[in-house]
């Protein structure tokens, strides 16, 4: 047999080598994270009262770096998990100017009030009965994070939990920007 | 204390299954039976252990145990118990264990029936068996565990997907699953079969039953499928195309083709190669459909994607589809073609031909469901596509696969003669062309429902004429007409058994014609009283009613249906409200008939109940799709039936004489 012969039948397994690539490409992609055609555009603005009775208004937080989270009490793990990582933020960057608004989903009110005595969270928190905010903010399911610039611009949409280091490279990078 | 249990027998499962697979193959190496016999024990260990963490997981379920994740994530104290159970399989861990439940039965029935009569064979495809068990027992102590502790432990829990909640969801898993397991039977004797070198029909002998259950329980799941997603979903269809449909329809394509040209290496020692191949993609098929569910890469309407599960997958199944087509190249001196295809007129031809169009078919969908990732990674642009694609490539190629269907088991091997040809095929497709012509006068405008109509009448006449020659030279011989029936179908069951099942797939595809070119619907804003028409129908809007379930509050529409000859029936679709789900959910009503069903999918509504939006489905034919499922039940009992006057233990390598 000459030597080609006896390599021929090993293109056999190394046929499949390119298929099982693309495969292992498939899991640096997210078939749920769409990009936005809103970020880099002004984000819209929202005026919501909060649970506490508080307005929230985007309009009144111009000049700060604004987060705004989409949650809900039956969103279970993914908020559950991410809620300690954005009350720990808020706190760290509060004084550096930076604000957190909560915007609670399709929720009902018992249980959501239920959720931010459990996590204590101290920042703005607001219903959205109407779901007008997740309409233009192109809400597709719970939890989505949006990061806003002083400039009042989407920066950046985070679709799944946040993270502790998420949250702190985005916080920077925003607040090193001037108005 | 349940999840510490559930956790520890998993792991012991795991230990014993890899030790197994290790045993057995050494037993094979050094031919020590003593080895074997320890490895055996260890099969019948790991199936004890995988019904433990089976009963566990159900006992969990029955007693609300939310300190187990997948409990509290999958569950909540208004689930009733019924779906309780069911719930055990209605999400990753828990269907995980499921597969490794039912290839832990598969293994024993391969242990108690293989390991005196086939010595050398065994041993091997126990260590495979073993080997692929080890696999789904990683998956469920690393990846996927369904025993994790929840802490805090929560007071109640999510609960069920509410789209499961639902009887089809008892069945489709379970024979889903016994059908993507059941393929592993037939992979390891392949496996075994190369290892060995003794790559003859041997190991397509022995699996060739094998085959036909792990084939028919996947059809059957298929069905019960597009069963659950017409009459839940609410969209007034049984399939999709949805990645995750596409999944188990690949292996379903290729296990087909594995099924037919078995039949050809037996009877002329062609294709050895060619069926090793279909076997190894059969398997790795059913590997990758629970990849793709499993691991998120492509976006479905069945979104499970969670954590490494994806990963251990993809490994896997590059171990094995590498494993195996190596195996193959190392043995490939081994696999030359002992007949020859004599003329291209022939039974040989016919079956390649089907072979050519199943993998072919296999090969569209499987292109159409990765192109989404192709195009990402080569373009960097998200694309999705569509039924209109698969509907465009897949039609053609089924038309061509029913007349072949007529076709194959008719005509002559080798060379067939003009003679052998008009004897078979004149009539029938003369009667074929004739009833279409019929159906084009009656008023069937639509060419191709013509042209499946007309298939579908040739190859239930090849298989009429058929039968009823082969029975008519049994009278001769003295029996009576039932005796001669009877007597023909069990004498040659396996022969019968698939005239059965293609008769019960020409339903199918007349089910599917049907209602694809027929099928009406309408949506229209009724007041409290008021009345709409759709296809002979009236449907009167009587008001709606609200009711609190254990778990979901629920609108109930209230339908009075009438049709030409009167008052027909009442139909009450709902829309059910989950706490935890963001929209509702739509409860069908319908009504299923022989030829069409009526079918109501509750819409928008006002409070005060005074309208309500309805649409009104009236499907037809869609009943044809369950019935050819009945039919292809029959005749896959009928194929498996053992055979019953059967010759002694033939020597390895005779041609056993079935057609």
């Amino acid at each position: 047999m000459s030597g080609r012969s006896r390599l021929l039948p090993w293109a056999i397994p190394l046929a499949v080598v390119p298929v099982l690539v693309l495969l292992a490409y498939g899991f640096r992609t997210d078939p749920h994270d769409i990009p936005s055609p809103l970020v880099g555009k002004p984000a819209s603005p929202f005026a919501l009262t909060a649970f506490d009775g508080k307005p929230v208004a985007l309009d009144a937080l111009k000049g700060q770096v604004v987060i705004v989270n989409f949650w809900a009490s039956w969103c279970y793990p993914a908020c559950y998990e991410e809620a300690p990582s954005l009350e720990r933020a808020w706190q760290t960057y509060k004084d550096r100017g930076l604000v957190v608004v909560g915007v609670n989903f399709q929720d009902k009110e018992e249980p959501a009030k239920r959720f931010l005595t459990q996590f204590g969270h101290t920042f703005p928190n607001a219903p959205d009965p109407a779901g007008r905010v997740s309409v233009d903010y192109g809400v597709y399911g719970v939890p989505e994070t949006y990061f806003i610039d002083r400039k009042g611009r989407l920066r950046f949409k985070q679709v799944g939990p946040v993270s502790d280091e998420l949250l702190k490279r985005e916080i920077e990078t925003l607040l090193a920007e001037s108005a | 204390m349940t999840p510490e249990l559930g956790y520890a027998a998993a792991v012991a499962a795991l230990v014993l299954a890899v030790y197994g697979s290790a045993a057995s193959a050494w037993s094979a190496v050094k031919g020590r039976a003593d080895l074997r016999l320890s490895a055996e024990r260890a099969a019948v260990g790991v199936w004890l252990l995988v019904l433990t963490c089976m009963a566990l997981l159900v006992y969990a379920f029955l007693t609300f145990d939310f300190s187990v994740r997948y409990v509290a994530g999958n569950t909540n104290l208004g689930t009733p118990f019924y779906y309780r159970i069911t719930a055990v399989w209605g999400a990753l861990e828990g269907s995980i264990i499921l597969w490794a439940f039912m290839l832990s039965i598969y293994t024993l029935i391969v242990v108690a029936r293989y390991r005196r009569t086939q010595p050398q064979l065994y041993p091997w495809v126990l260590a495979v068996m073993l080997g692929i068990s080890a696999f789904f027992l990683l998956v469920i102590t690393v990846p996927a565990p369904p025993f994790q502790r929840l802490s805090p432990i929560p007071p109640d829990g999510r609960g069920l997907n509410p789209l499961l909640e639902d009887s089809g969801m008892i069945t489709h898993p379970v024979a889903l699953y016994l059908g993507f397991t059941g393929f592993t039977v037939p992979f390891a004797f392949a496996m075994a079969a190369l290892i060995i070198g003794r790559t003859g029909d041997e190991w397509i002998t022995i699996t060739r039953r094998w085959t036909i259950v792990a084939w028919y329980f996947l059809s059957l799941g298929l069905l019960i499928g597009g069963w659950w997603s017409y009459h839940v979903l609410g969209w007034g269809g049984y399939w999709a195309w949805d990645p995750v449909e596409n999944a188990a329809f690949m292996p379903w394509l290729t296990g087909t083709a594995f099924l037919h040209s078995v039949m050809i290496q037996e009877r002329r020692r062609m294709l050895k190669l060619w069926n090793l191949t279909l076997i190894i993609l059969t398997f790795s098929l059913t590997l990758f459909g629970t990849f793709l569910t499993r691991s998120g890469i492509i976006g479905s309407v069945h979104a499970f994607s969670q954590g490494s599960v994806g990963q251990f997958f993809l490994g896997f199944l590059a171990l094995v589809v590498l494993g195996a087509f190596s195996l193959l190249a190392w043995r490939l001196d081994r696999l030359h073609a002992q007949g020859e295809l004599d003329s291209i007129v022939s039974r040989e031809s016919a079956f390649l031909l089907n072979n050519l169009f199943l993998v072919a078919a296999a090969f569209t969908v499987f292109f159409g469901t990765v192109f989404p990732l192709l195009s990402e990674a080569v373009k960097g642009t998200k694309v999705s596509v569509g039924a209109p694609f698969f509907n465009l490539v897949n039609i053609p190629i089924f038309l061509a696969l029913i007349f072949l269907m007529g076709v194959g088991p008719l005509i002559a091997w080798r060379r067939a003669s003009s003679e052998n040809l008009r004897r078979n095929f004149l009539r029938p497709l003369v009667i074929g062309i004739a009833a279409a012509a019929v159906c084009r006068l009656l008023g069937v405008a639509n060419a191709l429902v013509l042209l499946c109509l007309a298939l579908v009448v040739f190859v239930a006449t090849t298989i009429a004429l058929d039968f009823a020659r082969a029975a008519r030279a049994r009278r001769r011989t003295g029996d009576g007409w039932l005796e001669a029936t009877w007597g023909l179908a069990l004498r040659q069951n396996r022969r019968y058994g698939g005239f059965v099942v293609h008769l019960g797939i020409l339903v199918v595809a007349l089910g599917v014609a049907g209602s694809q070119a027929w099928s009406t619907q309408t949506e229209a804003t009724l007041d409290r009283g008021e009345s709409m028409e759709l296809a002979g129908y009236t449907i009167r809007f009587d008001g709606l009613q609200a009711a609190e379930e254990s778990n979901h509050f629920k609108v109930i529409g209230t339908f009075t249906v009438s049709d030409r000859k009167g008052p027909y029936t009442v139909l009450t679709p709902a829309k059910k409200f989950y706490p935890q789900e963001q929209s509702p959910i739509a409860a069908v009503d319908y009504r299923l008939g022989f030829m069409e069903d009526l079918y109501l999918v509750l819409g928008e509504f006002a409070r005060d109940g005074s309208h309500a939006t309805i649409k009104v489905q009236v499907n037809r034919m869609v009943s044809w799709l369950w019935i050819g499922g009945l039919v292809l039940t029959l005749g896959a009992a009928l194929a498996i039936v053992p055979e019953p006057r059967r010759t002694p233990a033939l020597p390895p390598g005779a041609q056993r004489v079935v057609a």
